[in-house]
């Protein structure tokens, strides 16, 4: 099944990576289920996910955390961590993690003003350097952000507070337990006296740092800025156009790249006219690189220099290269998609997960309903194209990266692989992303700057074009569900079959986004389930797409149920609600997993919410959802109306979730009413069809994202509950897709089984 | 190749050796440094790279330079007052929190300016049709039209 002349084993070795930090076991997560852990038990969870976040406190004296960008703090400043610094000039909190509109710059910030008592006013964010040491691990994917940090930066702010209390009750003569603290000040009620924490912060600075284990932390009813609306920290510079962006990088004496590359993944560069490229205006240099044999790092291509972009995007036009595809991708898209179609009507290659007699079940019950699902390939297409820029200082031995990267501990350790260069020898600039979706979790852009610029020794800004981008991504993968149901006469689920048909790179594994756990399919709920699997080969490198599984699986899974809750006569909300059954965790032991009270919660209050069963307009239909990702419980109820049974438009969506207490419930807001658009968006008309291993749509002509008129209202609530929090910027996306097209078929009576759902004929208006 | 004189956000540019077809976009984001104006497609799909010539919304991707010459130009960096005031839908994208990763917003802004300069008060589908050309992936667009509301009710509460 594997191609020949291509590694497959070496060619996903950073995917498998970021796979074990991505998709870490939910047993394993830090951060969450710290209310009922012990100290032991909080150590073991940071521990393995945050490296040296504690240490960061413990070990390192005030002052002494280096800051490679603005020098060792002073004596006059208290920063007790690497995370804040607060002296004369003002508190300084530094953002850690990367930015791609998931809002962290903002939130995280806020958690530590939060327990510091800061007033925000008051607070100036800076994004920080790369440092596992100071910071742990940084790294934006999986919904993992928030809940990684909760406690570490709690405590970090707490930690602070509790020395600014300690010098100002120390200056007063007063016991530090009659102080109190609130925006930025120390107060002692008795006398009146208040003293400013930048007034404070230089005694504080000489005092021990208490043990933040032992910290005392708010209870939630004593958050003044968790839970409120606040604006992000880089809105300003946003909308006035400053440099934020790793696009907008400008160094002296720096040169524009392009880097081409076989339009089939895993070609080879065999001849090019570089004479007739290094000659043309503008143009400074032109080689060719063989690449390192893995896919997401470097792969083999061409790289052209030159003063200025224009000059290099015209002469990349009169490039003419012939490519040696042996081993390189052969995709071809209508075929595989016939191939699964056929495959659909058998059992499957291996079994995944049964209990129960799923074939007797089906053979005797009163009704059975059978349908097969099925969603294409498709491209992140975060809008701003890759770029990175890199400058290797050659008579230093230094690298230096500006990357717009989710994984930027990872690019480190790419680049140093790479070029066989120490990873003290690099240092990387954490630059705002525009956009990140998951494809920027892999550091292919990172890697072909630092090698181009290793040759040139000046600055480098290599800048992909749209199609560059959307010809080598890492794909969300196609799938295909062929699924049987059963209901007894009394119209309750008793049968579940799923025949899952994904794809693989190396004839063993499923490629990413193909990983379907059999505790993932609600089916597994009813008396009598079968999962099974077939592979079928398919090269294009496949990646993590926002949600990855749970954005299509959502789509085939809760799609079916209401065709089964259809076929017995019974009202969707409450055949869900009795699949989910008693309230409880679905893994014992793991706050992490699916929660059947939660899941009910949301499904009731999302209905309740949209008004579920009310009278509506003439056409007009509702249609329901539900998915859990991310620790995240979801509800969704879309309504639609359909005109000439194929325009459909989305009138609202009402979502109801639950991720624990909110950080920003402005950034909140925002991640759910734009997961809803980009849900659509996917489900209206994005598909990457291949041919040849060469995909045809390569920019937004035939890649159609969602615009404006198509956007429906999105009402948001939430059930802010005592679970600390967990991560908001995948988990809402799911369950827009089934939602939308259950409401659909309630409204016209045609079942939509296909994404996108242009391929039959449906347009979103 | 040719000489050009280029005005841009008030001040005047004297620009040699551009070629006859290099996009106004690669112009100001290359030679003048005015990175605000972002590159998202190259083909007048997205709206990413939108700025104001002569006054009216145009593609700076597909604009050549030469073209641009004798109109104003303005671009993101050129929307707030000399003084540093912000253009009241700025201060609308901020207060609304408008943005995600905010790559888009640059050209959002722009085409929500030259909006709001031919109409006072527009309605949900005057916003509609004149944003229908800008691309959000990060799916921004409730807050956009909020915003756009926003700064045109200001607008007119300061002029009345």
């Amino acid at each position: 099944m594997s191609a020949p002349g291509v590694d497959r084993h070496r060619g996903t070795r950073s995917l498998q990576t970021i796979a074990q930090a991505v998709l870490t076991p939910p047993e394993r997560c830090p951060g969450l289920a710290v209310a009922r852990l012990d100290r032991r038990g909080f150590l073991q969870l940071t521990g393995l996910a945050g490296g040296g976040l504690m240490l960061a406190f413990s070990l390192r004296p005030a002052g002494a955390a280096t800051d490679p960008a603005g020098a060792t703090a002073d004596r006059d400043t208290l920063a007790p961590s690497a995370y804040l610094r607060i002296s004369t000039a003002g508190i300084l909190i530094h953002a850690t993690q990367p930015e791609c509109g998931q809002g962290v710059k903002t939130a995280m910030p806020m958690i530590i003003a939060e327990e510091l008592d800061a007033a925000w006013s008051d607070v100036e964010v800076r994004q920080s350097w790369i440092s596992e040491a100071d910071f742990g691990r940084q790294f934006a994917g999986g919904s993992t952000g928030i809940p990684r940090v909760w406690l570490p930066m709690r405590r970090a702010g707490a930690v602070a507070r509790a020395m600014l209390l300690a010098a100002a009750a120390e200056r007063w003569g007063v016991a530090v337990e009659e102080c109190t603290t609130a925006n930025s000040h120390v107060l002692h009620a008795s006398s009146g006296r208040r003293a400013a924490y930048i007034a404070l912060a230089e005694a504080a600075a000489h005092l021990p740092v208490p043990d933040p284990d032992h910290i005392p932390l708010k209870s939630r009813e004593a958050f003044r800025l968790l839970g409120t609306r606040i604006t992000g920290v880089d809105n300003t510079a946003l909308v006035t156009g400053q440099p934020l962006f790793g696009s907008d990088q400008q160094l002296p004496d720096m040169l524009h790249a392009a880097y081409v590359k076989c339009p089939a993944i895993g070609g080879r560069v065999r001849s090019a006219n570089l004479d007739v490229i290094r000659a043309l205006p503008g143009i400074e240099s032109a080689f060719i690189l063989e690449g390192n044999g893995d896919l997401t790092e470097l792969k083999p291509g061409i790289a052209i220099l030159g003063r200025e972009t224009w000059a290099v995007m015209q002469a990349r036009e009169a490039l003419e290269v012939e490519w040696d595809e042996t081993g390189a991708a052969r995709d071809d898209w209508a075929e595989t998609r016939a191939q699964a179609l056929r495959l659909a009507e058998a059992a499957g290659a291996e079994r995944l997960a049964a209990h129960g007699d799923t074939a007797k079940a089906l053979a005797e019950a009163a009704t059975t309903v059978e349908a097969l699902y099925s969603y294409a390939f498709v491209a992140h297409a975060q809008l701003e194209p890759q770029t990175c820029t890199a400058w290797y200082h050659a008579d230093e031995g230094r690298m230096e990266l500006w990357a717009p990267t989710q994984t930027p501990q990872r690019a480190v350790s790419n680049v140093a692989g790479l070029l066989g260069l120490d990873e003290a020898a690099i240092t990387l600039h954490q630059l705002r992303m525009g956009g990140g979706f998951g494809r920027r979790l892999v550091n292919d852009p990172v890697c072909e700057a630092a090698a181009i610029a290793y040759r040139v020794g000046r600055p480098v800004k290599l800048q992909w074009t749209r199609e560059d981008d959307m010809r080598h991504d890492y794909l969300r993968a196609g799938g295909f569900h062929a699924l049987k149901g059963a209901v007894d006469p009394e119209g309750r689920a008793v049968a579940w079959q799923n025949h899952f048909i994904t794809f693989t790179a190396d004839g063993r594994t499923p490629v990413f986004g193909g990983h379907l756990q059999p505790t993932e399919d609600l089916g597994h709920l009813i008396a009598n389930f079968r999962l099974e699997r077939t592979q079928l080969p398919w090269l294009s490198p496949c990646g993590f797409w926002r949600a990855p599984g749970a954005s299509v699986f959502a789509f085939a899974l809760q799609g079916f149920l209401h065709e089964l809750s259809t076929a017995a006569g019974r009202d969707h909300l409450e055949f869900l609600l009795e699949i989910l059954g008693e309230p409880r965790w679905l893994e014992p032991d793991n706050t992490w997993a699916l929660h059947t009270g939660r899941a009910a919660d949301v499904l009731k209050l999302a209905a309740a919410q949209a008004g579920w069963g009310r009278p509506l307009p003439e056409g007009h239909a509702l249609g329901l959802a539900f998915y859990f990702s991310h620790a995240a419980h979801v509800a969704q109820v879309a309504e639609v109306s359909v005109e000439d049974g194929q325009r459909i438009r989305v009138h609202e969506v009402t979502v109801a979730c639950d991720v624990g207490q909110i950080v920003n419930l402005s950034g909140a807001e925002n991640q759910s009413e734009g997961s809803v658009i980009d849900g659509l968006s996917a489900m209206a008309g994005q598909q990457l069809t291949h041919e040849q291993g060469r995909v045809r749509e390569s920019n937004f002509d035939r890649y159609p994202l969602l615009r404006m008129p198509q956007a429906p209202r999105v009402r948001t609530h939430f059930i802010q509950s005592d679970w600390a929090p967990t991560g908001l910027g995948e988990p809402v996306l799911p369950p827009v897709a089934p939602a939308v097209c259950n409401a659909v078929y309630t409204a016209c009576g045609r079942r939509i089984r296909h994404l996108p759902i242009s391929q039959d004929g449906f347009t979103l208006v | 190749m040719s000489t050009l004189r280029l005005e841009v956000n008030g001040q005047d540019h004297i620009l040699e050796n551009v070629p006859d077809d290099m996009p106004l976009l690669w112009v100001l984001r290359d030679r003048l440094g005015l990175v605000g104006t972002r590159y998202g497609c190259g083909i007048a799909e997205c709206g990413a790279c939108t700025v104001h010539l002569g006054g009216s919304p145009v593609r700076a991707c597909q604009v050549p330079a030469r073209a641009a010459a004798g109109q104003p130009v303005t671009t993101i960096e050129g929307l707030a007052q000399p003084d540093g005031t912000l253009h009241p839908l700025q201060q609308a994208w901020i207060d609304h929190d408008v943005a995600q990763c905010g790559y888009c917003q640059s050209g959002q802004l722009m085409s929500a300016a030259a909006l709001l300069a031919r109409h006072q008060a527009p309605s949900d589908a005057d916003i509609d049709a004149a944003m229908a050309g800008n691309l959000c992936r990060c799916g921004t667009y409730l807050r956009i039209r909020r915003a756009i509301h926003d700064a045109a009710g200001r607008r007119q509460a300061i002029e009345t």
